[in-house]
Formats: structure tokens, C-alpha cells, sequence
């Protein structure tokens, strides 16, 4: 869609339709109270979209919540004024505010799955808010709710309104959200995360339809995100928060092109760029984290972690200052800074090296991947199933996976979710059966499970896992976890277990201290990192990395991708790297695989793969990321649909439901074949090399 | 050899220091808990309940004046009296020894009984969460087939086929809890080895046993001490029952259950019997599933 349109800096006539003033936010919990969000103060005006960024935990959320008094049992706004078109909404009655919920402010949550009633059809959902807040009658509800879907670009929406929302994919559900809440043309639109649980090419049709429905509504919009790409993408103004404060507040190009506050900057520093090649780019993590509401530092909160503190800095707590029109920063430096421009660049070195390209310098394949396949049965669901009577039907999770990895280098696997890169990874270290094919490991065959391979296999190739929640035993210290793998490898001698667990905690930049801690007293970031010296403890030729990043703040992903660098250039360690996030990969892998239902559609070096021509879907996987620069426009290659059910998937090329350059029957009937490009770069795709170039230029 | 000596004083002074942190973990924990407990009314009115009872058991044979065995011809079916504070049975016998007594027996058999039933449910339990399939469903269809008679059926037919004794309460006990507790080990053992946590101890090679009991049963602890405490309350409840259909133990042990079927028969003339062990079986059951309740809805507070 288009660009999002300038708004008029001429005061508008009508006063701005949310006002929040001062706000404080107090939880309380067993022990104590914590303030939470202390003095945010922000305006949104007409057809305005607000941004709401910073790491978890930084009160994004409450801040949101508490204008519609969505606080829960514990929470309770104890300061500040909140005025919905200069109406004050604090401590107005439950039934006063339920009205004004239902008719005049929206919310559209994270999950679509629990944000929707799973027993209700999707026509009474939508309905029931127009019958209750404007009272329709029951026909013409269902009809309004019919355009409205039609109007967010709903296919089939006749269909959609009589479905269950189990039987919608995720981008719907977030659809018919968008448009329940859109129903009754509400005045403010919050949104919190509304695309965060949604793949890539998903999320980049959901923003195109909230920027346009915003232009054409002009609804005024708080939009919650951590993700700087996306604010970048649909907001007009951005407040930064840190700690449950407001560090700095700006228009959009000001935010990204003139950060004043040094967390924002920091923010920035450490995203990787899906447009710059390997080796180019260098990410700044901030160091620490984001401190408790509880036990806030004196003067400025972000001074123990800001690169840029001079003593002063934490001798008093800063003000929000405007600095020039509607730029506010909190920072004592900041005017040092605005006067003497961009203190920083994306280019600049610092401590971190970039990362080596390593394309040429190994000729040892350390794993060989040849037509794996990776099914799973599906339950049988009639009897004659039950006795063999039927034909067993499976879920294609992995189909004809073949590629090889060579020593010290590595893989990135490409994809969105459902597409088989986590079910490979997990068939490559052996905790998923292989159905056919075979999997040579270090000139080992390893095409059976974990209990029947050898101590060596397992020994050498290990795993980093994703959910830094569940990587760790709750029960168990930190240290203790590393040990047992000492142990059972007896990796060093049983007296040296303790110093050796501590050397490891060193080199993934914890200290000794944390040898006795518990999982639950380390943050996301930390518990990722003892995931990792769990995984090189064995010393392992290789690990095989499944997003180990995607459930982290960007500072502390920046953080991880740079010590999973480290540990690899230090001992040579091959790797793989799941992910959905381009960014990341082309920060990191030597070479990439694109993968889509089961197989792989496209693979070669890195540089190949982000560069023309290259498969369409690729291209759109691309086309999706949203950048983090207000001035790039969006790209137009979009993809439509879903992907389709693994357990039938489509004849020919599976691509082919939702390949926007499809050439005809042939794509429908025929699988096409593995072209080699040169390079080692091979697409699997119908369409000559000039035909690919030519159709993304002219789509 | 002094080398040798150093270092193996070294190894002491290490695990000593291993040692003061365990403790100190151990000594956290216990504080944690008394603050979850201290912010439940509920919890706290269940513990003080349940630990008068205790102290009642430990020092019955100073809070009593009688033997709970001994029988005096002169004195029976009394009503209280300063000497005898909660009268005398058909036999003579103080109530409040025997009471007493039997706090004794209902707080020991209480707790091994589900001990015991506790053990039988993770052998079930644990194998058929973790491996599920074909593990899974033998197992569950034979519990399905103890859990398909009412438990004080099953109990009833265990203990008359083996008498009645303490051990044999234990075992019909056991037999009786066991399905409940190893459907709910299962339930937890099949959400936790989805937990990354047992892939990586798969990954290093760890045999299935281990992994059963290193990485999942520990992390099943919290909804597994509800449940004790809970199963102790109805197994106190249970024990007065068996006692009271003549199935508890052999007289003239003192038992709550026991108490009221030997004298519910002459209730009209002395109620002081029956109604002393009914109170004392419903406040300790009470007390138990308050401080279970309290427990769990005050951990799952702030979730």
C-alpha cells in the first residue's frame, strides 16, 4: 500500500482524542506496591497513529491498558489524568467504561486464538458488539459485519462469517479482530502487538490493511510493538519507553534519522539489516537489562546501562524536555547532542568485529543431509483405519530435504512457520525419527534416533533451543545443568567438572556467580546464554542453533548472535541457524536454504539468495521484512492465502497456490526441478533465470 | 602424601561451602514457604489446625491422664467430669486418651498410607506420561479397571480378603489412591516432556529412567504436595470409614472410626464417644484441605 500520508502540523481545530496526562500505574503484589509506569504524558490526535516501543517489561502494555481501565485485580491507576475527547476516564465507573470500550475505543490483541470466542461463530462475534452497543437488529448486524470484512480485504467472507475461529489461519483471525474492532468506527484504536505472533508475509498484509484503514477511517491509533521495523512502517509518532517511563517522543523520521536519547539509539544499534550483506554490519548489544519498577537506580534509569553516562547522570533523575517542536527526550546530554547532530552511525566500529566471511575456506563436509524425509502419522480416524484397512495417511513435515554443511561455516534455514526447518533440525541431532533418506554425520551414518547412535554422534552435535522459558530445569542450579553434561561425556576429569563449568559460564560472558543460581532468578537473555554453554560444554563439531533468538528483546538478540559468532570463530564450530527473521540470518549464515512446505525451494550462498534472481518466494519472504526506516517504501509483493496442509500438499510445485508470477498448468502438474545457477546457487523453480529477474521487476 | 592431604582438605573445605549454600537454599525455601503460607488465612488456619493435632499426638501421653487401653469397671459411659474431661466409653476407657491416642494412629497410618499410594502412582504415572503410546494406554486401562469400582468398595474387598491389620490398611490405601495419583503424574509428565529441558537431556544421552526422575518428577513437585495433603485428609476420612465398618484396625488399638462404631449403638445414652472422635475426624480433615486449598489458590496468585 502507500506510503503513510504527511499530517498536518497546523493545529487542528478539534482537540486531540486522547490526552493522557502525568499517568502513574501502581501493581500490587505480596510483598509490596510497584509503581509501574510513572508520569507518561502523551497526545494522539485524529487519524493518528502513536507508537509504543521498548523491551518487555518496559510497561508498553499497562501504560495501553490502563486508559480503558484493563488493569486486572492488582492494578490501579494512581496518578495522572487520562481525557478521551477531553472527557476524564479515571475512576469512572466498570459500566460506564464497558460502554465506551464497546463503541468508542477498540482494542486488537497479540493472540487472535484467545482474543476470539472458540464457540461462537465468527458472524455472532461480530454481530453481537452491533447489537448490543447500537441496537441492531440481527439481519442488518450480520450484513454490516459482511461489508466489514469485505473491507479488510477478506477472501471468501461469505464463508468466513459462518466459520469457527479454529477453522481461520492466524492472519485471518487477526483480520476479523481488526475488523470487529473497526464495526462500530471507533474514535481510538488501541493495538498491542497486534503482528507479533503472525510470520513475516502475514504481518506485512496486516500492516498494509491497519495503515490503510487508518487513512480512510481516520481513526486515531496507539500501536504497542517492540519491533522498531514495524512502528517504522504504520506509526506517524513514536514514544520510546524505558523502565515505565518516556525517554523520548518524536515524530517517526525524527525517532530514526535524529535519535536523541541514548536508549533509542541503542535500540537501533543492535537490529541487524536484512539489506546489508555479511560482514557489513556490526551489532552494538546494550549492555544489562531492563532494571525492576521495583528497584529503580537514582537519577537517570538508564544511566548503569548507557554507553554515554557522565557522572552527573546519575546524580539526578532527568525531565522530559522538548528540544525542538514536538521532539521530547529525556536526557541531561541530549541538547549537547541535537546541537551537534548524529552522535553514532550504523557503520561505526566498535569493540565487535565484524563478522568473517568464511565462504571459501573449508573444504571438509562435516554434515551430509540426502533426501531426508520426516513424516508423521495421522491418527486414524475410522475403524477400518484402526485394523489396517485403510491406507496410512502422514503429515509431509520434511519431504526430500538434501543438503551438506562444511566445516566452520553456517547454514541459515529459512521459512515461515509450518515449512519443516524446526522438524529438519530436530531430525539432525536425532530427536525425531527419519522416515526415509539418510543423514551422514562427520562420515557417520546418523539416520536413526538418539538411544541408538553412538556416544561420539551425540557428543558432537548438539542443540540451542528457543523458548528460553523452558531450556532450563526450574530445578536445578545453573551450574549443575552444565555438569551433567561434563559428566556423561566426562568431557574433563570428575575433580575439574566445577572449574571447567566456570570457564564455560566466562565464555558465554556470565561469571562464577551464577554457579549456584537458579533458572528462575536469571532474565531470557541469560538463560539463553547457560542454553548455549550447555551446548559447547561437549566441545561439539557442531550445533544446531533452532531460533535461538526469535523469543528475545532485540538488545539482548544482539547480544546472543554476537557470542554465537564468537564461540564459532574460536572453535571453528559449524553451525545451523533456524530462523524466521532474515535480519538475522543475513547477519550471520554463510549460506542460506529457503524452505516451503517440507522442502527446500531454494539454496546457495547467502549473498545469492538475498540478491536477484531468486525464487518468488524468497522474494516475498523479503519484500515482508519491515524495515526500520520510515523512508523505504514497502514493497508491493505480497502473498495471498495460506500455506496449505502438509498432510495433502499440492501436485507440482507446492508453491504454486500462492505464487504470484505462476506460469501456468505446468506449475500445477509438474515438480520442477533443482536448477543450478553457478555458485552452488540452485533454485527450484519452473521459471529461467531471465524469466525470475524479469517477473519480480514487473510484478 | 602431603600433597594429597591438601587437596583432599581442599575438597572438604569445598564441600562445606557446597554445603552451608545447600542449607541456605534449604533455609530460603522453608522462609518462602512460611511467607506463602502467613499471606493465606485459609492456609494458616488449616496449619494451626492440623499442628494442634500433631501436638496432641506427640504429647498424648502427657496430656493424658489414662492409658487409652486401661478399663475401669466402676466408670463407664460417663459424662465429662474433671477427671475424665470428655467422659468414658462402654468400657470405661477415657475418651480423651483414646482421642488422643488415635491422633497418633490416623497421623501415622495417614501419611505412610499415602506415602506408599504415592509410590505406586509414579511407577504408573511417570512411564505412561513420558512414553505414552502403547505404555500409556496398558497402564491407563488398568487403572481405568481399579477406578471403575467405588473406593470404599475396593477398600472393603482388599481389606476383608486380607484381614484387617496396619499394614493391610496401607495396601488397600495404596491400591485405592493409586490411580488418582498416577493420572495426575501422567498428565504433568506428558506437559513436561515437551519442555526443552528433557530434549537437551535426551541430547546428551541420558537413559529414559534418569530423564524420569532427574529432569520431569522434580518439576511435578508442586501440584504433587497439594495432592499429599489433600490424599492425607482423605485418607484420615477413608481410615474412619474402614474403622467404623469394623475394617480398621483390630481392637482395642485406639481409632477415630473405631470409636464411633463401637459406640454409636449407645449413642442415646452417651454421645460423648461418637461425638468426640466425629469432631476430631472432621476437624483434622478440614484442617488438611484448608491448608491444601490455601496453599495452592495462594501460589497460583500471582501466576
Amino acid at each position: 500500500m502507500d506510503q503513510i500520508p504527511p499530517i498536518e502540523i497546523t493545529p487542528a481545530p478539534e482537540p486531540p482524542v486522547l490526552v493522557v496526562k502525568n499517568l502513574a500505574v501502581t501493581y500490587k503484589t505480596r510483598n509490596r506496591s510497584i509503581e509501574a509506569v510513572r508520569d507518561v504524558s502523551f497526545e494522539i490526535n485524529r487519524g493518528e497513529n502513536l507508537g509504543l516501543v521498548g523491551e518487555s517489561g518496559c510497561g508498553k502494555s499497562t501504560a495501553a491498558f490502563s486508559i480503558v481501565n484493563f488493569l486486572g485485580p492488582n492494578g490501579r491507576v494512581t496518578h495522572g489524568d487520562i481525557l478521551f475527547k477531553g472527557e476524564q476516564l479515571r475512576n469512572r465507573p466498570e459500566s460506564e467504561l464497558r460502554k465506551l470500550r464497546g463503541s468508542q475505543i477498540s482494542m486488537v490483541y497479540q493472540e487472535p486464538m484467545s482474543a476470539l470466542n472458540p464457540s461462537m461463530r465468527i458472524q455472532d462475534q461480530m454481530a453481537e458488539s452491533l447489537i448490543v452497543h447500537r441496537g441492531f437488529s440481527k439481519d442488518q448486524a450480520y450484513t454490516d459485519s459482511l461489508e466489514m470484512l469485505k473491507k479488510v480485504y477478506m477472501p471468501d467472507a461469505e464463508g468466513v462469517l459462518r466459520r469457527f475461529a479454529h477453522q481461520l489461519s492466524g492472519g485471518q483471525q487477526q483480520r476479523v479482530l481488526i475488523a470487529m474492532a473497526m464495526l462500530n468506527n471507533p474514535s481510538l484504536l488501541i493495538m498491542d502487538e497486534p503482528t507479533t505472533a503472525l510470520d513475516v508475509t502475514v504481518e506485512a498484509a496486516v500492516l498494509d490493511l491497519i495503515a490503510e484503514l487508518q487513512q480512510r477511517y481516520q481513526t486515531a491509533a496507539l500501536y504497542i510493538s517492540h519491533n522498531l521495523g514495524v512502528v517504522a512502517r504504520v506509526s506517524h509518532k513514536v514514544a520510546v519507553m524505558y523502565a515505565g517511563e518516556i525517554v523520548e517522543l518524536a515524530r517517526t523520521t525524527n525517532i530514526f534519522h535524529n535519535p536523541l536519547h541514548p536508549y533509542t539509539m541503542g535500540l537501533m544499534r543492535c537490529l541487524p539489516d536484512v539489506d546489508a550483506p555479511k560482514g557489513t554490519r556490526v551489532l552494538h548489544p546494550i549492555t544489562g537489562r531492563v532494571p525492576s519498577p521495583a528497584n529503580l537506580p537514582p537519577g537517570c534509569i538508564f544511566a548503569p546501562r548507557c554507553e554515554l553516562a557522565i557522572p552527573a547522570c546519575t546524580q539526578q533523575h532527568p525531565n522530559l524536555v522538548e528540544l525542538s517542536t514536538g521532539h521530547q527526550v529525556r536526557c541531561i546530554r541530549a541538547a549537547e547532542w541535537a546541537s551537534t547532530g548524529r552522535i553514532w552511525s550504523l557503520s561505526e566500529d566498535g569493540n565487535v568485529e565484524p563478522c568473517p566471511d568464511r565462504a571459501q575456506e573449508s573444504v571438509e563436509t562435516v554434515l551430509k543431509v540426502n533426501e531426508a524425509k520426516v513424516y508423521y502419522p495421522v491418527p486414524f480416524k475410522t475403524v477400518a483405519g484402526l485394523f489396517g484397512m485403510e491406507k496410512r495417511k502422514y503429515v509431509h513435515a520434511s519431504d526430500d530435504v538434501s543438503f551438506s554443511v562444511k566445516r566452520g561455516r553456517t547454514l541459515g534455514i529459512v521459512g515461515e512457520s509450518g515449512c519443516g526447518k524446526s522438524t529438519i533440525a530436530k531430525a539432525i541431532v536425532g530427536l525425531e525419527p527419519i522416515y526415509d533418506g539418510k543423514i551422514e554425520f562427520l562420515n557417520v551414518d546418523v539416520s536413526k534416533q538418539l538411544n541408538k547412535r553412538g556416544i561420539e554422534s551425540i557428543k558432537d552435535l548438539q542443540m540451542v533451543f528457543q523458548d528460553p522459558n523452558g531450556v532450563l530445569n526450574p530445578s536445578y542450579s545453573v551450574g549443575d545443568q552444565i555438569a551433567f553434561s561434563l559428566r556423561r561425556f566426562q568431557t574433563v576429569p570428575p575433580t575439574q567438572v566445577k572449574s571447567e563449568v566456570e570457564r564455560l559460564l566466562r565464555a558465554v560472558k556470565l561469571d562464577e556467580s551464577y554457579y549456584n543460581r537458579l533458572p528462575r532468578q536469571l532474565s531470557g537473555g541469560e538463560k539463553q546464554r547457560v542454553g548455549i554453554a550447555r551446548a559447547i560444554a561437549t566441545n561439539p563439531a557442531m550445533v544446531v542453533c533452532d531460533e535461538p533468538v526469535s523469543a528475545l528483546d532485540v538488545s539482548v538478540q544482539a547480544a546472543v548472535l554476537n557470542l554465537l559468532l564468537e564461540i564459532q570463530n574460536s572453535r571453528n564450530t559449524t553451525l545451523i541457524l533456524i530462523s524466521h527473521d532474515l535480519s538475522s540470518v543475513r547477519f550471520f549464515a554463510d549460506d542460506v536454504a529457503v524452505m516451503y512446505l517440507g522442502r527446500i525451494v531454494e539454496i546457495g550462498p547467502c549473498e545469492s539468495i538475498f540478491c536477484k534472481p531468486n525464487h518468488p518466494y524468497t522474494t516475498a519472504l523479503l519484500a515482508a521484512v519491515p524495515r526500520p526506516d520510515p523512508d523505504v517504501e514497502p514493497s508491493r509483493v505480497r502473498l495471498s492465502g495460506r500455506v496449505p496442509s502438509a498432510v495433502n500438499p499440492p501436485d507440482g510445485c507446492r508453491f504454486h497456490t500462492r505464487c504470484p508470477v505462476k506460469i501456468g498448468q505446468i506449475c500445477e502438474q509438474q515438480e520442477p526441478p533443482y536448477r543450478a545457477l553457478g555458485g552452488g546457487h540452485i533454485i527450484c523453480c519452473h521459471l529461467t533465470e531471465e524469466q525470475l529477474i524479469n517477473s519480480i521487476s514487473g510484478s | 602424601m602431603t600433597t594429597n592431604r591438601t587437596s583432599s582438605n581442599k575438597l572438604q573445605a569445598g564441600n562445606k561451602s557446597m554445603l552451608g549454600l545447600a542449607l541456605q537454599d534449604f533455609w530460603d525455601g522453608i522462609k518462602e514457604l512460611a511467607a506463602l503460607i502467613w499471606s493465606s488465612p485459609t492456609a494458616m488456619i488449616g496449619l494451626v489446625v492440623v499442628l494442634g493435632w500433631v501436638f496432641v499426638a506427640i504429647f498424648a501421653p502427657f496430656i493424658t491422664r489414662y492409658s487409652p487401653l486401661e478399663q475401669d469397671y466402676k466408670q463407664i459411659n460417663k459424662s465429662p467430669t474433671p477427671d475424665h474431661i470428655l467422659g468414658t466409653d462402654t468400657m470405661g476407657r477415657d475418651v480423651w486418651a483414646r482421642v488422643a491416642y488415635g491422633a497418633r494412629t490416623i497421623l501415622s497410618l495417614g501419611p505412610i498410607s499415602v506415602l506408599a499410594a504415592f509410590l505406586v502412582g509414579l511407577v504408573l504415572g511417570l512411564p505412561a506420561g513420558y512414553y505414552g503410546g502403547w505404555v500409556d494406554e496398558v497402564v491407563m486401562r488398568l487403572l481405568d479397571s481399579l477406578m471403575a469400582f467405588p473406593t470404599i468398595l475396593l477398600y472393603m474387598i482388599i481389606i476383608s480378603a486380607l484381614g484387617p491389620s496396619y499394614f493391610n490398611v496401607v495396601i488397600a490405601i495404596a491400591i485405592g489412591g493409586a490411580p488418582g495419583i498416577a493420572r495426575l503424574v501422567r498428565a504433568l509428565a506428558m506437559d513436561i516432556r515437551t519442555r526443552e529441558y528433557v530434549a537437551a537431556a535426551r541430547l546428551r544421552g541420558d537413559p529414559d529412567f534418569l530423564i524420569m526422575l532427574r529432569e520431569i518428577l522434580p518439576n511435578c513437585r508442586g501440584p504433587l504436595i497439594v495432592d499429599f495433603l489433600l490424599r492425607i485428609g482423605y485418607a484420615a476420612f477413608y481410615i474412619g470409614t474402614l474403622g467404623f465398618l469394623g475394617l480398621g484396625l483390630p481392637p482395642p488399638t485406639p481409632d477415630w472410626g473405631g470409636m464411633v462404631q463401637e459406640g454409636h449403638s449407645r449413642m442415646s445414652a452417651n454421645i460423648w464417644p461418637v461425638l468426640s472422635a466425629t469432631v476430631a475426624i472432621v476437624t483434622l480433615v478440614i484442617g488438611l484441605n484448608m491448608f491444601a486449598d490455601g496453599l495452592r489458590e495462594e501460589s497460583m496468585r500471582y501466576q
